[in-house]
């Protein structure tokens, strides 16, 4: 490996510090996938997978994704909770592999809300 | 490369390591694969957290979620609850053993939110065997701005304005010795690395190496600058397998990355280092010692002058500063020597990590400002002392140190106050003892130690420590007389006088750091033939008083001797011909019943 000049250091950490940005604690949108027994029968997974290849894709580091229980909502489900700083959280329901892009690229990349697959704005 | 939305930090360092979390980490990678988890969810193992005795830890990112206390069979169930179906597990949670509550968070858990991270800034965060991870962090940003816009009067001054005293024991200003070294003369020069930690129950260097080491090489890095070396040496314990093998990594993927070596980040500064590993004597953490110790000789201390920042290694000017020392510097060099001295008192500035054990609830690792007072340190950090029994003293510097009683509990930690109340910062070891711990056995416990470890060379220590010892034994076995309290304070007067090295120096001090406090339970020894914190086996009479026994039967239960007798509802009553003298039944008792 080439010796470093200090330019070199400093992409490194950039590209370090997206690997390990989620351990720091700064981000701007949290989404949710419901995963209880209910969600991962209707098919969960798959939701899950096409939200992290999406993830992948766009190169952001201030999104966070985690898996939670069943909300309750079980005829609804695969259910998906977005919410992003400074907005109403929002609950996606009945969602599959497309949706889920969708509510990637124009909700979350850009901001507008998919009302049609959308449950109801969280007080 | 795939995205993880989970990363699970499991400690890997030595405490919990011994507690289980290899089998931990084998069983979590198994069953995140079986439910075709690993893509989305990784498992890093990283250094010691520092909450060592609720091991094996891991916090769960990004909810920051901590578990304590893993065991490889809980795994399968916690996979599936948590990382499966989202469902953190209560069962795992941190419980604070005073409240009793569960706290979720690690940032909620008072053992951790009180802590102010310098030093162990990256501690549980970091995979330590990855560069990249503490480039991430601003790693070798310090060693870039020394080498490319410092100059070495720079650096030293950087370093004078923090304050930053040497974390080792004696609280040297670092700055000066780094000034010493920088105007000694002569084109050889050498930076050391203290890792050798000897004191029992320390454990802060060990876990500064085995979850950062790249902290203290970029430290070493700037010192290096600084005082014009090109060489250096870190003697680290051969007793610390994990930080040995974490240093090795650490030093070759440095090399790999041209950030030691020759003309590093093309500043046109060379430096290299290598590690070399302890003699197994505690002598050897005595800079003179540690420098023979790498020369190929036996560790033995010399007199001084002349020191070693003009006459060390190799009869070269040479830097020795500890692991702790050098983790601070690249941070004062990137954040300035202001930012350093914001924190802490007058005298004593920056952070300070105590390894604090003993009878406290939350055993490991802390750290704090400079100032922080022993009571906040001990109740508030610590969750004060189990099991109901009382505060009676705490041991701060280990074999040189003194203890510290109630009546001084709310003394700042800092190198002045302390050692006006009669002890001594020391490297960090801080061991709370509750009322029963006898302290003349505390002390003969020290003095042992010392005994065992002085090197020879001097006859004060190696002869005085001895006589100290004899006289120790005497005492907590019931044959102590008129006068030994006394010897044992010309003795220790004289052995601090004259002996040639910190080791005997400081030797005396618990003897007479008790004896300041506690004199009393000295004389129930000597006098009374009675240990007044009944741990003293020769001088009990291990016999159960019928009054205060509420024949629970613990002592029955635990005696491996099979000598008590017992049945529900009666006293019980102890057969001393089978009598062992183990102190099992004293030490169960729940209510003091046994004299």
């Amino acid at each position: 490996m080439a010796k470093l000049t200090i330019e070199d250091l400093k992409k490194i950490k950039e590209k370090a510090k997206k690997s390990t940005s989620l351990r720091d604690g700064e981000a701007t949108v949290k989404i949710t996938v419901h995963m209880g027994t209910c969600g991962i029968a209707a098919g969960a997974r798959e939701v899950m997978d096409a939200l992290l290849e999406e993830l992948t894709e766009s190169g952001r580091d201030d999104i966070r994704v985690v898996n939670s229980g069943c909300a309750g909502m079980c005829s609804s489900e695969p259910n998906v909770t977005v919410e992003m700083m400074g907005q109403d959280p929002v609950i996606y329901q009945h969602m599959d592999r497309n949706k889920m892009r969708q509510v990637f690229k124009r909700h979350i990349m850009h901001g507008e809300v998919q009302t049609d697959f959308a449950l109801a704005r969280m007080p | 490369m795939s995205t993880y939305r989970t990363e699970i930090m499991l400690c890997g360092g030595t405490g919990c390591r011994a507690s289980g979390s290899e089998e931990v980490k084998e069983a979590l990678k198994a069953e995140l694969e079986r439910h075709g988890l690993n893509r989305e969810i990784r498992v890093i193992e990283t250094g010691c957290n520092g909450f060592c005795a609720q091991g094996p830890v891991a916090i769960v990112q990004p909810e920051g979620i901590f578990y304590e206390k893993l065991k490889a069979k809980d795994i399968p169930y916690l996979v599936e609850e948590h990382f499966l179906k989202g469902r953190p597990v209560k069962k795992f949670f941190h419980k604070d053993q005073a409240s009793a509550e569960t706290i979720p968070v690690m940032g909620d858990i008072p053992f951790y939110s009180r802590q102010q991270l310098i030093v162990l800034k990256n501690r549980g965060a970091i995979d330590p065997e990855q560069i990249d991870e503490y480039i991430a962090g601003d790693g070798y940003m310090g060693a870039g701005k020394a080498l490319l816009e410092m100059t070495p009067e720079e650096i030293i001054e950087e370093v004078k304005k923090s304050g930053l005293r040497g974390r080792g024991g004696a609280g040297f200003p670092t700055g000066m010795k780094w000034d010493f070294a920088h105007k000694a003369a002569g084109d050889t020069k050498f930076v050391l690395c203290n890792a050798d930690e000897g004191d029992p129950g320390a454990f802060m260097d060990r876990s500064v190496l085995e979850a950062d080491p790249h902290a203290v090489l970029e430290g070493m890095i700037i010192a290096a600058k600084a005082v014009g070396a090109r060489q250096g040496y870190i003697y680290c314990r051969a007793e610390y397998p994990l930080a040995l093998r974490r240093l090795d990594i650490a030093i070759s993927q440095a090399r790999e990355y041209g950030l030691l070596g020759e003309d590093i980040l093309g500043s046109g500064f060379d430096f290299d280092l290598e590690v070399y590993r302890g003699a197994g004597a505690f002598v050897c953490g005595e800079e003179t010692a540690l420098m023979h110790s790498i020369e190929g000789k036996r560790g033995m201390p010399r007199p001084r002058p002349p020191f070693p920042a003009n006459q060390g290694l190799w009869k070269k000017p040479t830097v020795l500063n500890n692991v702790e020392t050098y983790a601070n510097v690249a941070q004062i060099i990137t954040n300035g020597g202001d930012w350093y001295a914001s924190i802490g008192t007058e005298g004593s500035k920056g952070t300070k990590v105590f390894a604090l054990t003993g009878a406290v609830r939350n055993i490991g690792l802390v750290e704090v400002p400079m100032g922080t007072s022993l009571r906040e340190i001990i109740f508030e950090v610590g969750g004060g002392i189990p099991k109901k029994r009382k505060f009676k003293a705490v041991q701060l510097g280990g074999p040189s140190g003194g203890c510290v009683p109630m009546s001084h509990i709310d003394t700042p930690v800092d190198y002045e106050s302390i050692a006006k109340v009669g002890a001594i910062m020391g490297s960090g070891g801080m061991i709370v003892m509750d009322d029963r711990t006898c302290m003349v056995d505390m002390a003969r416990f020290f003095m042992d130690f010392i005994q065992d470890e002085s090197c020879g060379k001097c006859t004060p220590c190696r002869e005085g420590t001895k006589r100290m010892l004899e006289i120790l034994n005497k005492i907590t076995s019931g044959q102590g007389e008129q006068g030994d309290i006394e010897l044992l304070e010309e003795l220790s007067d004289m052995i601090q006088d004259s002996a040639l090295c910190g080791l005997g120096q400081t030797g005396p001090n618990p003897v007479l750091s008790t004896l300041q406090y506690f004199r009393d339970e000295y004389e129930a020894h000597v006098f009374e033939k009675r240990c007044p914190a009944k741990r003293c086996a020769e001088l009990l009479d291990f016999v159960v008083d019928p009054e205060r026994c509420k024949s629970c039967g613990l002592c029955f239960k635990n005696c491996p001797a099979g000598a008590i007798q017992w049945k529900k509802k009666e006293p019980a009553v102890i057969d001393k011909s089978k009598c062992i003298k183990c102190m099992s039944c004293i030490v169960n008792c729940p209510f003091d019943a046994i004299d």
